[in-house]
C-alpha cells in the first residue's frame, strides 16, 4: 500500500456552548468529533457515513482548516497542516478543495461562471488572463460542459449543471483531494447518477482523491473504496466498501444496512431493531456511545469505552462484541 | 375485484399566468385507481406533476392552478364537482395528507393535543374525556412515549422524527380512508426513516387505510408499495404492479430511473440519463421523453404515443412495446 496522502490522527474538536441563565453562565462542550483516525491515499475515495449531528461536516471543516482541532493532528504528505504558514499553507489550500451540498448556495449569483472558476486561480497562481481563460475552458470540458458557458451566470443552470461548475472550480488548481460534502443529496435521481459517474471518471483520469460525505449507504458504497461509519463523533467501523456491505460487524453499521432501502421489492426484508433517536452530543452516553440504542448491548457497554480493533486486514471496529 | 376507493380519470390540471396567456400543463390526462388498503407509489423527478396531482385530489391547489378536465371519484362521488365547503368536510375525514416538512405542517403556537384533537373534534364531534383518550390512543399508535405528558408539549420540543409521527397521528385522527403522503421522509435520517416507514406499514395493516406515496426514491416504493405510477412531464408514462415494473420495465424512462439508482454493495456503473427534465411551459413535441431517450425512433419526435396495455393493470406510454406487441401477435 502506498503511503497515505492525508492522515487524520486522533483528532478531537469541542465547541463551547453557554448554558444556564446569563448571571450563572456555564460553559458546556459539544464534543463534535471525539478522537477519529483515518487516512486517504492518492486516487482513493474514502466514504464518511453517518446521520445528522454525528460530526461528518465538522470533520470536513477540520480538513479544510476552517476549524482548528482541539487535539490531535492532521498530516498531509507527512506534514502537520496545523503548523503550516505562508507559502506552504497556500500550497495545502491549493491541493485541498471542497464541493458543498447545495449548488444554489455555493455559487455566487453575481459572478459569471468564468470568474467563479477562475477565483482560486487568481489567488493561487500568477497565470495571465488568456492562460486563465484557457484553464477555465479546460476544467469545464473535464466536467462535461461546453467552454462557451463560461460567460453565463449561475441562475441560467439547473442544479446538476451548477454542481458540475462547483466541481470544475474545485478542480481548477490541480487539486489532489476534494472534500465532497453530500454533493448529490440536493439533486434529482436522474441527475445524481450523472454526477456520481462524472466524479468516478474524473478520479480515473486525474488521480484525484475524494472524501465523500453522505448518509445514503448505497450511494456512498458505490463511489468509495473504503468507508468509515461515524456515530456521535466517533468512527465505529471502517472497512473496504464491499466488505462493509457484505459483512458489517458493528451493530450500528448493521442497522444502517437494514435501514437502507431495498433495490427490488423481492429483496429480503428485515425490521430495524433500533429504537429511539440519536442522543445529544452535549451529553453523550457513557461507555459505548451507541449502547442506548444498541439491540445487542451488554452490561459492560454502559461503563467501558470500546477501543477500535483490527479484526481483519483493513477492517477495524470499535465494539465490545469483537 | 372490489370497487375502487379512488378513481382518477383523465385528470388535467393547468397553471395559468399572465392573465391566461401562459399555460403550464402540469398534469395532463392522468388516470389511476386505488383500492381499499392498497399503496400506490407516485414516482417522478421534481416538477413532473406528482405534487400537483395530489393537491388536485384534496382540492388544495394554489390560486393560479385549475383542474380543467377529468374526474376524481372517491367512493363514486366526483370531487372536482364539490364546493369548497363540502371539500372541507372530506379533507381530514375521508382524505388526509402528510407533507414533506413536519415543522411547516405543525403550528408552533398550539399544543400537540390541540393539533391532534382538531380532526376528531370537527369531523367526529368528539369532546372532553373521549377526545383526550382518542388523542392519547393516536399518539400511542405512532409510538410517542408517555403520550399523556407529551400531548401537553409543543412542536419545538420534539425531534424531527417525532414531529413527523405527530403529523401521522393528525392524519389518522379523522379516521381517513385514504392518506396522501408527499415525500414524508426526505428530511429524516436513514434509521429514523426506516422506523417511520415500518410504522406507516403497521398503521396501514391495523386500519386498512389506502396510501398514495409521492416520492422520487425508488427504494421507498420497493419497500412500501403494491403498485406504482411513473410520471414524467405531467403524464403517467408507466403504471403497474411494483414487482412487474422493477423486474421488467417497459418504458425507457422507468428503465433509466431504475438503472440510475446505486444498488447496495454493487460497483456496477450507474446509468446516467442525459440532459434534464423538460420545462413544462415549453414541452418537447411528440413524446416528452424523446430528447433523453436511449431508444428514441424518428416517430417519437413527432407523434405522442398512447397508453399500451402490457398486461392486466399494466400500461406504458411508449411506441416501443406497441411495436413489440404487434410483432408478437
Amino acid at each position: 500500500m502506498t503511503a497515505p496522502m492525508l492522515e487524520v490522527d486522533n483528532v478531537r474538536k469541542y465547541f463551547p456552548v453557554g448554558t444556564g441563565a446569563f448571571w450563572q453562565r456555564k460553559t458546556a462542550w459539544v464534543k463534535a468529533v471525539e478522537g477519529i483516525n483515518f487516512t486517504i491515499a492518492a486516487a482513493e475515495t474514502l466514504g464518511l457515513i453517518g446521520e445528522s449531528g454525528c460530526g461528518k461536516t465538522t470533520t470536513a471543516k477540520l480538513i479544510l482548516l476552517q476549524e482548528r482541532p482541539t487535539a490531535g493532528t492532521i498530516r498531509f504528505d507527512g506534514e502537520d497542516v496545523g503548523a503550516l504558514k505562508g507559502p506552504a499553507l497556500m500550497r495545502y489550500r491549493r491541493s485541498v478543495q471542497v464541493v458543498f451540498q447545495d449548488p444554489f448556495g455555493s455559487l455566487s449569483p453575481r459572478m459569471r461562471v468564468a470568474n467563479i472558476i477562475a477565483e482560486p486561480l487568481e489567488i493561487h497562481t500568477k497565470l495571465s488572463r488568456s492562460a486563465m481563460r484557457e484553464r477555465v475552458s479546460e476544467v469545464l470540458e473535464l466536467v462535461g460542459m461546453r467552454p462557451d458557458v463560461a460567460d453565463l451566470f449561475p441562475h441560467e443552470f439547473s442544479g446538476g449543471q451548477r454542481q458540475r461548475i462547483a466541481i470544475a472550480r474545485a478542480l481548477a488548481t490541480n487539486t489532489r483531494l476534494i472534500v465532497l460534502d453530500e454533493p448529490v443529496s440536493a439533486l434529482d435521481v436522474s441527475i445524481r447518477a450523472q454526477i456520481i459517474t462524472q466524479l468516478e471518471q474524473l478520479q480515473q483520469r486525474l488521480g484525484v482523491s475524494y472524501l465523500f460525505i453522505g448518509h445514503d449507504l448505497a450511494t456512498v458504497a458505490h463511489i468509495s473504496h473504503r468507508i468509515a461509519v461515524m456515530y456521535l463523533g466517533q468512527i465505529v467501523e471502517s472497512a473496504d466498501s464491499t466488505e462493509l456491505c457484505a459483512s458489517p460487524l458493528h451493530p450500528y453499521t448493521q442497522a444502517l444496512l437494514i435501514a437502507a432501502l431495498p433495490a427490488h421489492p423481492d429483496a429480503k426484508r428485515e425490521r430495524l431493531a433500533l429504537s429511539g433517536e440519536i442522543p445529544s452530543a452535549l451529553a453523550p452516553p457513557s461507555g459505548c456511545r451507541f449502547h442506548t440504542r444498541c439491540p445487542r448491548a451488554m452490561p459492560r457497554c454502559t461503563d467501558e469505552v470500546p477501543v477500535s480493533r483490527q479484526v481483519a486486514p483493513g477492517h477495524a471496529v470499535a465494539c465490545h462484541l469483537y | 375485484m372490489s370497487a375502487p376507493l379512488l378513481e382518477v380519470r383523465g385528470l388535467q390540471t393547468h397553471y395559468f399566468s399572465f392573465g391566461g396567456s401562459r399555460i403550464v400543463k402540469a398534469v395532463e390526462n392522468v388516470s389511476f385507481v386505488l383500492r381499499k388498503g392498497e399503496t400506490l407509489g407516485l414516482v417522478g423527478e421534481s416538477g413532473c406533476g406528482k405534487t400537483t396531482t395530489c393537491l388536485s385530489i384534496v382540492g388544495l391547489l394554489p390560486p393560479a392552478a385549475r383542474v380543467v378536465g377529468g374526474e376524481i371519484r372517491l367512493n363514486g362521488a366526483d370531487l372536482t364537482k364539490k364546493s369548497p365547503r363540502e371539500m372541507r368536510r372530506i379533507r381530514g375525514r375521508a382524505i388526509a395528507m402528510i407533507l414533506q416538512d413536519p415543522m411547516a405542517s405543525l403550528n408552533p403556537l398550539f399544543s400537540i393535543y390541540t393539533q391532534v384533537a382538531e380532526p376528531a373534534y370537527y369531523h367526529l364531534g368528539m369532546r372532553r374525556r373521549p377526545l383526550r383518550q382518542r388523542v392519547q390512543e393516536l399518539l400511542r399508535a405512532v409510538r410517542i412515549p408517555s403520550p399523556a405528558m407529551r400531548m401537553r408539549g409543543y412542536p419545538h420540543q420534539m425531534s424531527g422524527g417525532m414531529r413527523q409521527r405527530i403529523v401521522g397521528a393528525i392524519a389518522l385522527a379523522g379516521g381517513p380512508k385514504l392518506i396522501i403522503a408527499d415525500e414524508p421522509t426526505t428530511n429524516l435520517d436513514v434509521t429514523i426513516q426506516a422506523q417511520y416507514l415500518d410504522l406507516l406499514m403497521d398503521l396501514q395493516q391495523e386500519t386498512g387505510v389506502a396510501l398514495i406515496f409521492v416520492t422520487h426514491n425508488l427504494g421507498i416504493v420497493a419497500k412500501m408499495c403494491d403498485r406504482m405510477a411513473v410520471m414524467y412531464a405531467g403524464r403517467i408514462v408507466e403504471s403497474g404492479a411494483v414487482r412487474d415494473l422493477f423486474s421488467a420495465p417497459k418504458h425507457p424512462y422507468t428503465k433509466a430511473l431504475l438503472g440510475s439508482v446505486a444498488k447496495l454493495g454493487s460497483k456496477e456503473p450507474l446509468y446516467a440519463i442525459p440532459g434534464q427534465p423538460p420545462d413544462l411551459a415549453r414541452p418537447p413535441t411528440g413524446c416528452a421523453f424523446h430528447p433523453r431517450c436511449a431508444d428514441a425512433m424518428p416517430r417519437c419526435a413527432t407523434q405522442d404515443p398512447e397508453d399500451v396495455q402490457c398486461g392486466p393493470e399494466w400500461t406504458a406510454r411508449c411506441w416501443l412495446p406497441q411495436r413489440a406487441g404487434r410483432g408478437g401477435s
